[in-house]
């Protein structure tokens, strides 16, 4: 019962602390871990938004130039000069010594007759007019195509120029290395997840991406959601890992190059953080249950302790103050009972002398007066006896004071025992510390002391036994056991014990006076009786005796 | 044993009566009193050897106020005191005062005559003494027999 009790608290401490100290730490550690979390993430979209404006401002730098030279080369050239393919030829190489990736050079004049080409493919004859593309380029005055097939079968894509000369015009086109282009694309493809790719509007691949599609099929992303100078979109890409997409208008808009990594791949510095506070916490958690646990198991055992010295002294006080009062019951009610007693006796006495005199000797029934009066005076002995023993330490309220050797009343209570002991077979083992001074006290006292308990564990353990006797010194005390292998003594036993005229032997064996009057010797001497039962058999009295040092006389 | 005489004090009639007749029996010159005034009347009256008192006594001055009495005015008297309560130190007191010795009611006849016997003893020897100095003085200084006498 009482063990659940302190289970229990100690339960409720452990928790209450662990969840006061713990919660802290733990929030500590989650708060810190997705702040850290949030600003990488936001870092990391930062990093591929860059990425993503530098690479679209290379790829338009790319198409700038080559138009920029198709544009030069249209405006230094007339028609019929760039119609003579040597000259477009020658045309072309310097294109290519000083921008490269263009593929093919021809002249389509304003009906939309390929007029002149220099490329690998024959396209000349050709006939673009009814081309969406021809119509635009002549209205607006440029244009750059999508990747497309065409009739050569490979992914290319076209920039053409218009040119006016003499009210007519005619139109400059090129088509671009698509390898050439993607490699710049293909340079932003970075670490194990990156990716870098173009779509037009329709979101139709024009660089044939590392992970899904092809050149020309089309993307599962939507392009509109993508607006402005660069957008980043978190979105899980289609084997349904997380990817951070950054896209990039370019080429009036017509283009978006693509930027997309999982960014988990770039946060490592995350991983590493998570991985060092995780091993902190798990060191502090640890450190902080094992600490409560101990310093809680340490309270509560100091608790039980405390707790334990305190129902002892309350029960060593409370039976103190019970045998103060009995004494003093005691006291009165000898007094009540030895007037008459000492009445009764003189009478007694009275009549024995009378019966004495002549006149009755010859008396028929004086035999029968005699033990009669004998009966009266045996009992009246009883009686006393029990008062006397009541007051037996009363008498020496005034110890003598001599010197006592301890051990030596010891054995001689033995000596005095062991003929009884014999008897019954009972064998009396004495250990005595040889450390144990000479004292002042009353060897008459402690030997009635020594030889109530020891004739009690004789009379408790009956026949066939042991009974230990043990003395040594512990600081200031002396401290002797009488230890005996009986029966051993029950709770209510236990309480009782004490007590006067408390006794378990059938009436008229023991008065109940043995303990009571040691108790109050040992008492007056400044110490304690104390009596408990062994782990496995019979009972143990602790006598506790103070050393007082003789007076040198 | 030489003749002595002795009183006893002690409330309890029927004790009183009852000891001082079997004391009397034994042909010891015995006076009973109740009371611790009695006792020193009657003191003042006659020559005791031995006074057995109790100790406790209702009323009046009590067993140790007499003692102290019986003391001041006749300090060769033998006091022995008697007690039935538990309380011994009242006893031991009185023994400081010069009691002779104390004993534990109820009482067997014949160890109070063994206590009787050794104060008769104890205050015979004591007079002796007296009476041997006395002479010594009075072999010294002859002439001190008639101051003695005055007295």
């Amino acid at each position: 019962m009482k063990e659940q009790v302190y289970r229990n608290l100690q339960r409720k401490i452990i928790a209450l602390t662990l969840v006061v100290s713990l919660a802290p730490l733990l929030i500590l550690g989650m708060t810190l871990y997705y702040q850290f979390e949030a600003t990488c993430r936001e870092k990391t979209k930062e990093q591929i938004r860059y990425r993503a404006q530098a690479q679209a401002e290379a790829v338009d730098l790319f198409l700038k130039e080559r138009t920029a030279i198709l544009n030069a080369m249209a405006d230094t050239h007339t028609f019929d000069h760039m119609i003579d393919e040597k000259n477009l030829a020658r045309i072309f190489d310097v294109m290519n010594a000083h921008a490269g990736a263009f593929v093919d050079l021809g002249i389509i004049d304003s009906i939309g007759t390929h007029r002149a080409y220099v490329g690998p493919y024959d396209l000349r004859g050709r006939n673009y007019f009814d081309q969406p593309w021809f119509n635009e380029v002549i209205v607006k005055g440029h244009y750059k195509s999508d990747v497309y097939m065409g009739f050569r079968r490979q992914p290319h894509f076209i920039i053409a120029v218009r040119r006016h000369e003499n009210q007519q015009a005619w139109i400059l086109r090129a088509t671009i290395d698509p390898n050439r282009f993607e490699e710049i694309i293909r340079s932003a493809q970075i670490g194990r997840t990156g990716d870098a790719y173009l779509v037009n509007r329709d979101g139709i691949f024009q660089t044939r991406p590392r992970f899904e599609g092809d050149v020309l099929e089309k993307t599962s992303l939507d392009t509109t959601q993508f607006g402005g100078r660069v957008t980043v979109i978190e979105k899980a890409d289609p084997t349904g890992e997380e990817r951070l997409y950054a896209g990039s208008w370019l080429n009036d808009n017509k283009w978006l190059l693509v930027i997309n990594q999982q960014p988990l791949e770039l946060m490592s510095r995350l991983f590493a953080l998570r991985q060092t506070e995780i091993f902190i916490i798990t060191l502090g958690v640890l450190a902080i249950m094992a600490t409560t646990v101990f310093t809680t198991r340490l309270a509560i055992s100091r608790l039980i302790k405390a707790d334990q010295e305190m129902i002892e002294l309350n029960a060593q006080l409370m039976q103190s103050d019970k045998l103060a009062a009995l004494g003093k019951m005691a006291a009165g009610v000898a007094h009540e009972i030895n007037n008459p007693l000492a009445v009764i006796l003189q009478k007694t006495g009275w009549l024995e002398d009378l019966l004495a005199e002549e006149e009755f000797k010859e008396s028929e029934n004086i035999a029968e007066f005699r033990k009669s009066i004998a009966k009266i005076e045996e009992h009246v002995e009883r009686a006393r006896k029990v008062v006397h023993n009541m007051l037996g330490y009363a008498r020496k309220m005034e110890p003598r004071l001599e010197d006592v050797d301890v051990n030596d009343t010891i054995h001689q209570t033995i000596t005095i025992l062991e003929n009884h002991a014999r008897i019954n077979n009972i064998d009396i083992q004495v250990d005595l510390a040889e450390t144990i001074p000479i004292i002042a006290g009353d060897q008459a006292q402690l030997q009635q002391v020594f030889l109530n308990l020891i004739s009690n564990a004789i009379d408790a353990i009956g026949s066939n036994g042991a009974i230990e006797v043990d003395s040594r010194r512990r600081d200031d005390v002396i401290v002797v056991n009488i230890r005996d292998d009986g029966p051993g003594l029950s709770e209510e036993k236990m309480r009782k014990i004490f007590d006067p005229f408390y006794t378990t032997k059938e009436s008229g064996k023991g008065t109940g006076l043995g303990l009571w009057v040691s108790h109050s010797i040992v008492s007056k001497m400044g110490g304690s009786i104390q009596v408990k039962n062994n782990h496995d058999k019979g009972a143990v009295f602790t006598v506790e005796i103070p050393i007082v040092i003789p007076e040198k006389k | 044993m030489d003749y002595f005489s002795i009183m006893v004090v002690d409330d309890e009639v029927d004790f009183l009566e009852t000891l001082v007749k079997r004391l009397q029996k034994r042909n010891i010159d015995t006076v009973g009193v109740t009371s611790g005034e009695e006792a020193l009347k009657i003191l003042g009256e006659k020559r005791i050897d031995v006074v057995i008192l109790d100790v406790k006594m209702p009323g009046g001055i009590d067993g140790i106020e007499t003692l102290r009495e019986i003391k001041r005015h006749q300090p060769l008297t033998e006091v022995i005191l008697l007690t039935g309560h538990g309380s011994v130190e009242t006893s031991i007191d009185g023994m400081k005062m010069g009691a002779f010795d104390y004993l534990l009611k109820p009482i067997k006849l014949e160890e109070l005559m063994i206590k009787l016997s050794e104060a008769f003893e104890k205050k015979d020897l004591q007079e002796q003494k007296i009476r041997k100095a006395r002479i010594k003085e009075l072999v010294r200084f002859p002439g001190r027999v008639f101051q003695q006498e005055k007295e």
